[in-house]
């Protein structure tokens, strides 16, 4: 028994691999990824603060989480926009059955699925990372779908954390997909998201994704994006109230000329940890950058952005601007940020930024000097820093993100 | 209008108060009744903007002695809304730009919490829509300004404008205007003090904080009141003002220089 114990591996390490066994045998269509996913996994070392990577982002919450996911239900949430479908995405049933996709939307075939996905993510270098591989080995199942040439779909995709999640998406040229994607986890528990797009030629991607949590929950979310030249991306991701969220949007624009426009805001009270560590790489000339990232942290919450940006040699011409602003609420809480900018290419315009501050006393000066208490006066005040985010959101996942689940207690001290 | 037995809305007594470890406000004394306009005049530096902030309960300034009572009450231990809510209202000499709130969420915001504390209905959208648009016509503003962000990109007319705007919502009994007619040409000047004029009753009363003459050629002051280090200096009417324009402030600094000359001439017990 002693012996047993002792040599069972500890921490992440441990959590894993009784992560694992608790795992169901490999079936379905992503068997062949499980099994790749699980082996991957028990070779790969977990991330650990010694790695750059990982330096300012402890996993050791998901030691404490339960190993099964419980059965979830779906949380209450606004009515459906007209004109917007919805699908249910649990991980496990088909999202698709009894469901008329609009015009242009069509689910890739068995074949296609399997060779179009882990495209993107390799692209994009991160088919290895330790959270995707824990995505390939307990994802069951894939949505894939296809926006067809000239045409445009609007779609909401709604699930309740804990939950696993793999979506693939190929926008062929000129499509348009507006997608608003709602998580929600109100128990504690793994959720895990991989995203795969491809944009064609002249494709235009609208993504928003909100991602209210629980203190007791993770969420660990990569979003690969692969696009063409003359394709347009507009991805922006809200995390609000999970003990420890990671993102990794990662962006790769194949031959350049294409417009990609990222926006974050990550919202920490309590222990909380927020980390988003974005990935853009140009591999052509001319291509465009417009990302905005933004920061409230309060008690005792912590909040991690690292921007990479890729310029090589073949990108000139690159007009890439990245901007990190954080509020700090409180003397307890910690904002790391940093831009991490690889030029190669000589003639590119590439801008950044990072600001910390607290609330400006002038501001909420003024606020209560009209009569608003102190504490509407801030949460006015913190509401108008996260609106610049916002308002970025297509209008179905702006619906999940109400204002009252951005007010934090004890925000004004 | 000056009316001896009007009420008296604004009492304050040897005010003293500071900035960090600086005295700014040496022994203020004012009395101001319902209808009366008072114009404070003074230097850069004589203390008369610390002056409207001490009213408006600016957190950087520390009352160190002396009181001032609003309507009969304390006004120094309620916190700047509280004083705002009750009919207090400082017209900032610069106005804040808050990027992100809307200008016209903020004033319904706050018409609401003045309304509330006097025991109004709060309006819903709809009615301060039209309420708000009736009060535009005080500053002649455009209603395109109510859609943006508070004072965010207005130029230095609009958002003077803006806060006579708030003044006609807010329906202050004292309302403190601290450089209005700063940063203002000829025809902003004039709507701006036309508004003022307008919001004017012999059941409010103004305290205009000024430079220059020229805003007290548009707004006929009952009082004028000069400061120097601190302290109100001399007190007249509206002359007092013309007298300033043509004599420039070089006599008040004799005035004050022969004050602390006779200050320091106070023989000081030895204990």
């Amino acid at each position: 028994m002693t012996a047993a114990l002792s040599s069972a591996p500890a921490g992440l390490a441990g959590w894993t691999q009784r992560w694992l066994d608790a795992l169901p045998a490999p079936a379905g269509e992503l068997a062949p990824v499980q099994e790749r996913g699980r082996q991957a996994l028990a070779e790969l070392a977990p991330p650990s603060s010694r790695q750059e990577d990982w330096r300012f982002t402890d996993l050791a919450l998901l030691q404490q989480l339960p190993l099964a996911a419980a059965a979830t239900s779906l949380a209450d949430g606004p009515a459906p926009r007209p004109g917007l479908l919805r699908l249910q995405l649990d991980g496990r049933l088909d999202p698709l059955e009894g469901v008329d996709l609009p015009a242009g939307l069509t689910p890739l075939s068995p074949v296609e699925t399997a060779q179009a996905l882990g495209h993107t993510l390799a692209a994009t270098g991160c088919e290895h990372h330790w959270p995707v591989e824990l995505n390939h080995a307990a994802a069951q199942r894939v949505l894939a779908l296809r926006v067809a040439s000239r045409t445009a779909v609007r779609l909401e995709l709604v699930s309740t954390g804990p939950v696993i999640l793999r979506l693939l998406l190929v926008l062929e040229e000129k499509a348009e997909l507006e997608l608003s994607q709602s998580i929600q986890a109100d128990a504690p528990g793994l959720t895990s998201l991989v995203l795969e797009a491809h944009l064609g030629r002249s494709a235009r991607l609208h993504h928003g994704l909100v991602a209210r949590g629980h203190a007791g929950a993770a969420l660990l979310g990569h979003l690969a994006i692969e696009q063409e030249p003359e394709s347009e991306v507009r991805h922006t991701a809200v995390s609000v109230g999970w003990g420890l969220a990671r993102l990794e949007p990662r962006v790769i624009q194949v031959d350049g000329q294409a417009l990609t426009r990222l926006h974050g805001l990550q919202i920490v009270e309590g222990r909380q940890l927020a980390d988003t560590h974005s990935h853009i790489r140009f591999n052509g000339p001319e291509g465009r950058l417009d990302q905005v990232h933004k920061a409230v942290a309060a008690g005792q919450g912590r909040s991690v952005f690292n921007g990479a940006v890729r310029v090589p040699r073949e990108a000139q011409r690159t007009d890439a601007a990245q901007l990190s602003r954080s509020l700090l609420l409180s003397d307890r809480a910690r904002i790391d940020t940093k831009p991490e900018l690889e030029i190669v290419a000589d003639d590119v315009k590439c801008a950044h930024g990072a600001t910390v501050s607290s609330l400006q006393t002038d501001e909420l000066f003024y606020l209560q000097s009209r009569g608003i208490a102190a504490d509407q006066a801030a949460q006015l005040l913190q509401r108008a820093f996260c609106e610049e985010v916002l308002r970025e959101l297509p209008d179905g996942a702006r619906a999940w993100c109400p204002l009252q689940t951005l007010q934090l207690s004890g925000a004004t001290a | 209008m000056i009316r001896p037995d009007a009420p008296v809305l604004l009492e304050i007594r040897d005010l003293q108060a500071r900035v960090e470890d600086k005295a700014i406000l040496r022994g203020v004394n004012l009395t101001v009744r319902a209808g009366e306009i008072h114009a404070v005049m003074g230097r850069n530096g004589s203390g008369k903007s610390t002056l409207s902030k001490v009213l408006a309960g600016h957190p950087a300034y520390t009352v160190t002695a002396g009181s001032v009572t609003y309507r009969g009450e304390n006004l120094l231990e309620m916190d700047p809304e509280q004083r705002a809510r009750i009919g207090v209202f400082l017209g900032f000499q610069y106005p804040v730009e808050i990027p992100g709130v809307s200008n016209l969420e903020f004033l319904r915001v706050a018409t609401n919490a003045r309304r509330a504390q006097q025991g109004h209905d709060e309006l819903d959208t709809f009615a301060f829509e039209d309420l708000v648009r009736e009060r535009l016509q005080v500053v002649q503003m455009d209603p395109a300004f109510l859609e943006r962000s508070v004072n965010e990109g207005f130029s230095g007319g609009e958002k003077k404008r803006n806060e006579i705007l708030q003044m006609a919502l807010l329906q202050p009994l004292v309302a403190i205007l601290d450089e209005t007619d700063s940063g203002l040409d000829i025809d902003a000047l004039r709507i701006v003090a036309g508004g003022v004029n307008q919001l004017a009753s012999p059941d409010n009363a103004t305290l205009l904080i000024t430079h220059y003459q020229r805003l007290l050629d548009a707004i006929t002051p009952d009082y004028v009141h000069v400061m120097a280090a601190g302290r109100i200096l001399r007190t007249g009417g509206k002359e007092l003002a013309l007298e300033l324009e043509q004599r420039g402030y070089d006599w008040v600094d004799q005035e004050l220089a022969e004050l602390e000359a006779a200050t320091s001439r106070t023989p000081v017990e030895v204990a």
